[in-house]
């Protein structure tokens, strides 16, 4: 972001253009996005007839909605220049208490409450480390991931719980209104929720200047290691959630549960357009990578691509995505002086 | 002179004493329950684990004092050992330097890709191995169609080499600590050493005397891959098997060495003897826990709150230090 600043000065560019380019190139990610996003949904109709169907494509919605609700908050925090790499481990802790507490009080609702709570206080350490001890986000996260996944272990070792009340399944298998899922719904809420809270409240501007500048925003008055802190929380409770969501459709617990999930959804916000620098990111943009990824995988699963080549596209697509964008911008900057 | 007041400041550190400190006492305690831990048996055995994770370490360390993450590490140790496997198994013939050589080449090469993607394309490291972790490792899977290499398939001097043990210390364990002392000798000796410090420390000074910061990150990406690629012969000969699978996750274990070790996440800082230390101790935890009845299932769980641990009394001596910097200012 300095590098920014320095090259507006030395061209002496006015601070209109700058606002002007900064707009082109939002609305050209977003665009970029959409257009990826509908030439799959092309290949994914060509690929199976059925693609289309209002029922395929709300079943295809399952492969992202967990994952996604993460992302919403995930992409605050990294914004706010912060990341959480233990959300998979949240989960994982998360869905073990929920277990256990199923297994001696089967009332759903206590349950739920149960896992949104240990999300919360999941999210409360991460943050208390990042604030109070100072500890880097990624070292910190690194680290309660390692506690979170352990305890799941060490707590359940290779044993399953699945004494879930039936009300349960609601959650991850229920319909709130003709194909629209339960799941779909709860996405789209939050989605709304987060989208309106970074771009349109006073605390999403203070959280854009955190991410842009965290010593000036202090300077300038905002409470950065509170928003640090509850952005932390905010992120936990969405694990919380999105185990609920993903412990309920699976019916099951076992400790290996959501692994590998925080990849997923840190690569969903980055490919969003969310600067991993900070300062930098829309909504739009990671709703629009959630949907993509969700499809591009839901594709590759029609034409019976193993799992792991799909995560291998995965990476490809987000280092292409983030790395064409830089360099066409050098080329047309090298052509401009020239 | 110099090198005496790096020795005094930088291995004699409190965080490099604690540590020490640290690993005594549990291995006395360990010892007093079950004297069969210090058998030089147990030991031996013991330094052999140990040794992947310090040649990892150490090429990490590299990464991280430039203010890089390299998270494709194990991914890297999977393909490179899929490809090394897979040559030894159609072409047994192969001398061992060849292969040796080749791994260390794949490595280097694939390091190559994270770095000169981080330097000329510019996108954070993070992003950048986040996405080749996923790359590398599915590149093994498709190269072997999922199928397993296992010992039956591998040639006897492919096993062989890192068992056998001169002095009674094996290639392996010999080979990570020839590694430590080069390692030392080139960040404290050597110009593009300093340079990786100086690069960590503060770019945009690093750039005023001439230190190009992107270059200086690539290299250590090159060599921090090379040594991956090394240690992906290495692991497939001393576990007798390739997977798809091979070392999942163990790019975290090699991240905690390291913090643990003193290096410092934000560039900069960090030391070989600290590392050592790092490693040494989450070896000496690794093999007590079976020892003293812990289910395996816990060591995870107590190797995050070792390293939530350590991590915090780091970032503590760290913003200690930075603040004294700060209230003495040119005087």
């Amino acid at each position: 972001m300095n590098r920014s600043i320095a090259s507006s000065d030395k061209t002496g560019v006015a601070q209109l253009s700058r606002w002007q380019r900064l707009w082109q190139r939002l609305g050209r990610w977003e665009t970029i996005l959409a257009l990826v996003l509908l030439a799959d949904c092309v290949l994914n109709a060509s690929l199976s007839p059925y693609f289309l169907d209002i029922n395929t494509l709300s079943d295809a919605t399952f492969n992202f909605t967990e994952k996604a609700l993460v992302a919403l908050p995930m992409a605050l925090l990294i914004i706010a220049g912060e990341i959480d790499i233990s959300v998979a481990a949240t989960m994982a802790l998360s869905s073990v208490v929920m277990g256990l507490v199923a297994a001696v009080y089967p009332s759903t609702p206590v349950i739920v409450i149960s896992g949104l709570v240990v999300g919360a206080l999941a999210g409360a350490l991460n943050g208390l480390l990042v604030t109070r001890f100072k500890v880097p986000a990624i070292v910190a996260t690194i680290g309660t991931m390692s506690l979170f996944r352990g305890i799941a272990y060490g707590v359940l070792g290779d044993r399953v719980l699945k004494n879930y009340p039936e009300s349960f399944a609601f959650f991850g298998q229920g319909y709130v209104l003709g194909p629209l899922s339960f799941e779909l719904t709860l996405f789209a809420v939050a989605a709304l929720i987060c989208g309106l809270y970074l771009h349109r409240t006073l605390h999403g501007r203070r959280i854009q200047a955190i991410g842009f500048n965290a010593k000036g925003a202090e300077m300038s008055g905002v409470r950065v290691n509170r928003y640090r802190f509850w952005l932390f929380v905010a992120t936990g409770v969405a694990a919380g959630m999105a185990s609920v969501l993903l412990t309920s459709r699976l019916g099951s617990t076992r400790p290996s549960i959501a692994q590998g999930m925080e990849l997923d959804i840190i690569s969903m916000v980055i490919l969003g357009g969310v600067a991993v620098t900070g300062g930098r990111g829309t909504i739009v943009g990671v709703v629009l990578a959630a949907i993509l990824m969700g499809f591009v995988t839901f594709g590759l699963g029609l034409i019976n691509i193993p799992g792991i080549v799909m995560s291998l596209l995965m990476g490809l697509l987000l280092i292409l995505v983030v790395g064409i964008p830089i360099l066409s911008k050098r080329i047309t900057q090298r052509r401009r002086r020239s | 002179m110099s090198l005496r007041n790096a020795f005094l400041r930088n291995w004699i550190s409190p965080h490099n004493a604690m540590l020490a400190l640290l690993i005594l006492l549990m291995f006395a305690g360990v010892t007093a329950l079950y004297p069969q831990f210090a058998s030089g048996e147990n030991l031996r055995d013991a330094l052999d684990d140990t040794a992947i994770l310090i040649l990892l370490a150490l090429g990490q360390m590299l990464v991280i004092i430039t203010r890089g993450i390299d998270l494709s590490v194990a991914a890297n140790v999977a393909l490179t050992g899929m490809c090394v496997a897979l040559l030894n198994h159609s072409h047994p013939e192969l001398g061992m330097w060849i292969i040796v050589l080749l791994s260390i080449g794949i490595g280097a090469l694939l390091g190559l890709i994270n770095g000169l993607l981080v330097w000329q394309v510019n996108i954070p490291p993070i992003v950048v191995t986040l996405g080749t972790m996923a790359i590398y490792r599915g590149a093994a899977f498709l190269i072997s169609g999922g199928k397993w290499v296992t010992s039956g398939d591998m040639s006897e001097s492919f096993l062989g080499m890192v068992r056998s043990a001169n002095f009674g210390i094996s290639n392996l364990s010999a080979l990570a600590l020839l590694c430590a002392l080069g390692m030392w000798l080139f960040l404290t000796c050597s110009t593009s050493g300093r340079n990786l410090y100086a690069a960590g420390n503060n770019p945009s000074a690093a750039t005023y005397i001439g230190v190009n910061v992107g270059r200086t990150q690539c290299l250590a990406f090159t060599l921090c891959g090379a040594i991956a690629g090394l240690c992906g012969y290495l692991w497939a000969a001393r576990y007798a098997v390739a997977y798809t699978d091979t070392a999942n996750g163990f790019e975290l274990t090699v991240i905690a060495a390291c913090v643990i070790g003193g290096v410092s996440i934000i560039g900069g800082i960090g030391s070989v003897l600290g590392l050592l230390l790092g490693c040494l101790f989450l070896g000496v935890i690794k093999n007590a826990l079976p020892l003293l009845g812990v289910s395996p299932f816990w060591q995870t769980a107590i190797s995050g709150v070792v390293i939530l641990s350590a991590v915090i009394v780091n970032a503590a001596q760290t913003t200690r230090t930075r603040q004294k910097i700060l209230e003495e200012p040119a005087s």
